[in-house]
């Protein structure tokens, strides 16, 4: 599973990270996760909020950290 | 819908009343002679309990009379880190909960029906209740302009966002008093308008990169928030802030506490006191290259004045410090060209300048 973490560089963006990593590892679901922290990058996804992710191209969240809830229904959607 | 959609709905309109009442009633008190408000702000507010209490710790156990340098810095030191996290930890709780009902994309739209000077306005007003954070400042900025805000009204919002914030101007009230927490309300709101008019008048669009105007414009997300919905985010905030902020909170009070006992009065009033004519410019010069919240800067500015310094020359070091940041306008680099940074900086700055003279002269009357 391709997950994208948009943001530039906040501590908030690499606690997103970190959390998705932990849960995808708890889970044992195989994620390849990416830091997005180029602005223009980040703004062609049309988000004003930052952390976002962006899973399989949509963006499913932004601004804050998720909930540990949340991301473990992303890696359990198909 | 369920039972809980129900009574939102049919018990939200009720709250404006309860709070008129509860308004009246207080005045009504403290008109008959019964302080409750007076007591409130004193006790809740400032903390005079707190400071009572730290006070005798330190005279009792450390055996440090207050009224001396060593014992007057700790004194001052742990009453302010305390009452700051405290009042700090509510005022986040409570604006987050306010402000999960405005997310960017809803600021968005809302600006969006509005233009030339009362786009300004309602900017500025919404700046006051959204992002504390700088970083957070360029989306905002670019999904603004791309969805094709003008100029004069997402700057008046970046002005007052960082300047503005309604944790800062209940601090402003524990630390001064109330007259000059709303004339600081009321001025940085002036000041982020008359900015964001004068930016939007100079027709500096095509200063800005052209790749923020190709943006994709997402749509506001339909969805509606519980109530521990809220809650839980307003909470999240609170961490994450006071996370962010403490070390800028911390140094604040510690440089404050230094202010406050060691440095010499008469040094402070021959380079910064209230007569002198470059306080004001001098302060704002010094603030502007620091990078710290305005939860750092009060202590600060709290021992300045008491060491005879201006306020108007305290509060324009706070504003420099908050909206004239280094590392924000670097962040800005990004998106806009040079002529347009140039004239925010300048703006805010000769801004923040006036201010300072403005409350130096009325300063005395506000006491």
């Amino acid at each position: 599973m391709d997950i994208k973490v948009l943001g530039p560089g906040c501590a908030n963006c690499k606690r997103t990270v970190q959390l998705i990593e932990d849960v995808a590892r708890e889970r044992a679901t195989p994620v390849t996760v990416t830091k997005v922290e180029d602005i223009r990058e980040i703004v062609g996804y049309g988000v004003m909020s930052t952390p976002a992710v962006v899973i399989g191209g949509k963006v499913v969240h932004a601004g804050g950290l998720p909930g540990r809830d949340k991301v473990a229904q992303w890696l359990a959607a198909p | 819908m369920t039972i809980a959609d129900t009574v939102v709905k049919h018990s939200s309109p009720r709250w404006p009343w309860i709070a008129a009442g509860v308004a009246v009633a207080l005045w009504a008190t403290e008109r008959a002679g019964l302080p409750v408000l007076s007591w409130a702000n004193a006790q809740l507010l400032r903390m005079d309990w707190l400071s009572a209490l730290v006070r005798a710790a330190v005279e009792r156990v450390l055996g440090l009379p207050v009224s001396g340098a060593l014992g007057g810095s700790i004194h001052f030191f742990v009453y302010d880190v305390i009452k700051i996290f405290v009042l700090l930890s509510a005022l986040i709780f409570s604006i987050s909960y306010v402000q999960s009902y405005f997310p960017p994309e809803r600021t968005r739209d809302i600006l969006g029906r509005h233009t030339g000077v009362s786009g300004s306005v309602v900017a500025a007003l919404l700046g006051t209740i959204t992002p504390f954070c700088s970083c957070s400042s360029i989306p905002l900025f670019i999904g603004f302009t791309s969805a094709g805000l003008p100029l004069g009204v997402t700057f008046a919002f970046l002005i007052s966002s960082p300047l503005v914030d309604l944790a800062s101007v209940i601090l402003l009230a524990s630390i001064f008093n109330w007259t000059v927490a709303l004339a600081y309300v009321g001025i940085g709101l002036a000041l982020a308008v008359a900015g964001g008019v004068l930016i939007g008048r100079m027709r500096m669009e095509r200063h800005i990169e052209a790749f923020v105007f190709s943006a994709p414009v997402s749509a506001a997300e339909a969805q509606r928030l519980t109530r521990a919905e809220r809650a839980r985010y307003a909470r999240d905030q609170v961490l994450d802030i006071v996370r962010r902020v403490w070390p800028y909170v911390l140094a604040g009070v510690g440089i404050g506490a230094a202010i406050h006992n060691w440095i010499p009065a008469q040094w402070v009033a021959a380079t910064l006191g209230a007569d002198r004519w470059w306080a004001v410019p001098v302060a704002v010069a010094i603030g502007t290259p620091m990078y710290a919240d305005i939860f750092g800067t009060l202590p600060i500015a709290e021992a300045l004045v008491g060491k005879g310094v201006g306020l108007g020359t305290a509060l324009a070091f706070m504003m420099a410090v908050t909206a004239l940041s280094l590392p924000s306008m670097i962040m800005l680099k990004r998106v806009v060209k040079a002529p347009l940074l140039a004239l925010f900086f300048g703006i805010v700055a000769v801004g923040i300048v006036i201010v300072g003279y403005l409350f130096n002269a009325i300063g005395p009357a506000l006491g």
